[in-house]
């Protein structure tokens, strides 16, 4: 923790969960507050939420297939330049894929079968290098509090963003090696304060359990690995997570960076990013990411047609992804110099009003 | 516990919900198909927010903030985040009214 310290940029405000932001969200009403949604007659939105394991299984299927065909041609190809693009795609549908995999089928909406969301759940929060139980209630906190400041522990873009970080996450450089980390802790029986803050007792027993599943494959890898002379092992399993965890970022970041913190709105922030049938489908159309933090229960093969019943209440989506970094990037530069600054949306007229936290009301 | 005409049974689609407040509590009526109906404490035991706008959906009902699942027949909570049972009440169809019996 001492050495990351070093590479971070000091912020004004402690975005640690038991630091004395904490208590300030829960002083000013931020806590577990009440947030704007846009009004959806009952019949719509029950048409909006509906399950079905179609459209999952259909993705699931092409994303284990193409993870098999890219690994085997890794492994074919192995020793040579030509296991490059294989490595590349195999990385990337691993190490960024899953995690829209972990997110929705966390949720359990992706299916409708609710064994089918476990699976994959479990399945993809291995590829992330996620504690499932814990991951679950830290999830869980980012939608009861999200961008609220001492509460959610999902906030990527502090202010000033901590710009070395981000970089170095590109490649997973920090967030691999403090996920594994935290797995080992866990695998010992332990949770850090933080995750004793949003973990409840009754759920920890299990998650010592499956970090112990966890690292009982990373040992088995490492031991192939040995075993073969050869890095091809890791390759497959726990390096994607570095190597191949880039594009999640390029993705997920613009989800929330540069919008305001503690306000109880998601219209303000939270961003909308349209994209590319392919990246939507490595991304299980997280890019509708205001409208899913509004109404969670809608599953994600139907977030474009919930974008389309609340779109006359909120601001206009980036219309891509490269419109949403030209947004960002000047925001967090000058959030450098003035961490105060942040990026308010602009509501089309006749939305509802936005709802303000209680400081930012009194401004 | 006393008897409570709530409403009338085609008050709630099938495969749904709605909400009755009684006695200073809030609570969440429920139909499946035909006459089958049932009642539960109106608030997630997670952390309290209604029920209302969830969905239901074979005999579960999804909470809207988290998705935490509960068997609306017998109130079992179905896995993290809802980890805590809901309170069930009797409820019935007596000449397309639903009445449930609630805590006086
Ligand atoms: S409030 Fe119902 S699952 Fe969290």
């Amino acid at each position: 923790m001492a050495l990351l310290d070093l590479i971070k940029f000091p912020t004004e405000r402690d975005y640690s969960l038991t630091g004395p932001e904490a208590q300030r969200a829960i002083d000013n009403g931020l806590a577990g507050a009440e947030w704007y949604r846009t009004p959806i007659d009952r019949k719509t939105m029950k048409a909006l939420m509906r399950r079905s394991d179609g459209p999952a299984l259909r993705d699931t299927a092409l994303w284990f297939a193409l993870l098999a065909l890219t690994a085997a041609g890794g492994v074919a190809f192995w020793g040579s330049w030509w296991a490059v693009p294989f490595f590349l795609a195999y990385g990337v549908l691993y190490g960024s894929a899953a995690d829209s995999r972990w997110h929705e089928c966390g949720h359990r909406t992706a299916f409708k079968t609710v064994w089918m969301n476990d699976v994959v759940y479990q399945i993809a929060s291995f590829m992330m290098m996620r504690n499932p139980v814990v991951w679950r209630w830290s999830h869980t906190r980012h939608h009861t509090d999200t961008i609220i400041v001492g509460r959610d522990p999902e906030i990527s873009g502090m202010r000033p963003p901590q710009l070395i970080v981000i970089g170095l996450n590109l490649f997973g450089l920090v967030s691999a090696p403090q996920s594994f980390a935290a797995l080992a802790r866990n695998a010992m029986g332990r949770l850090s304060p933080e995750e004793a803050d949003f973990v409840p007792e009754s759920e920890r027993p299990k998650a010592y359990w499956i970090a112990r599943a966890h690292m009982a494959i990373y040992a088995a890898t490492l031991a192939a690995c040995l075993a073969m002379g050869s890095i091809l092992p890791a390759m497959l399993i726990g390096l994607p997570r570095l190597y191949g965890t880039w594009l999640l970022l390029v993705l997920g970041l613009p989800q929330h960076l540069g919008l305001a913190e503690d306000v109880l709105d998601h219209r303000l922030n939270a961003r909308t990013v349209l994209m590319n049938p392919v990246l939507r489908f490595l991304y299980w159309n997280m890019n509708y990411h205001m409208e899913h933090h509004m109404y969670p229960m809608v599953p994600y093969h139907a977030l474009p047609r919930l974008h389309e019943a609340v779109k006359h209440d909120c601001p206009p989506p980036s219309p891509s992804l490269y419109a949403a970094w030209r947004e960002i990037v000047p925001c967090v530069l000058r959030q450098l110099r003035d961490p105060h600054h942040f990026i308010r949306p602009q509501l089309p007229e006749g939305a509802g009003a936005a709802r303000q936290s209680p400081p930012l009301a009194a401004e | 516990m006393p008897a409570i005409d709530a409403c009338a049974l085609d008050d709630i689609e099938e495969e749904d919900l709605i909400r009755f407040d009684h006695g200073g509590k809030t609570y969440a009526i429920y139909r499946m198909f035909g006459e089958e109906v049932f009642c539960t404490d109106g608030l997630c035991t997670h952390e309290q927010v209604h029920l209302e706008d969830g969905l239901v959906m074979d005999y579960v009902i999804e909470c809207p903030r988290h998705n935490g699942r509960f068997d609306i027949r017998t109130g079992a909570a179905k896995g993290a985040p809802a980890c805590i049972d809901l309170a069930t009440y009797p409820a019935r169809v007596e000449a397309g009214r639903v009445i449930v019996e609630l805590p006086a």
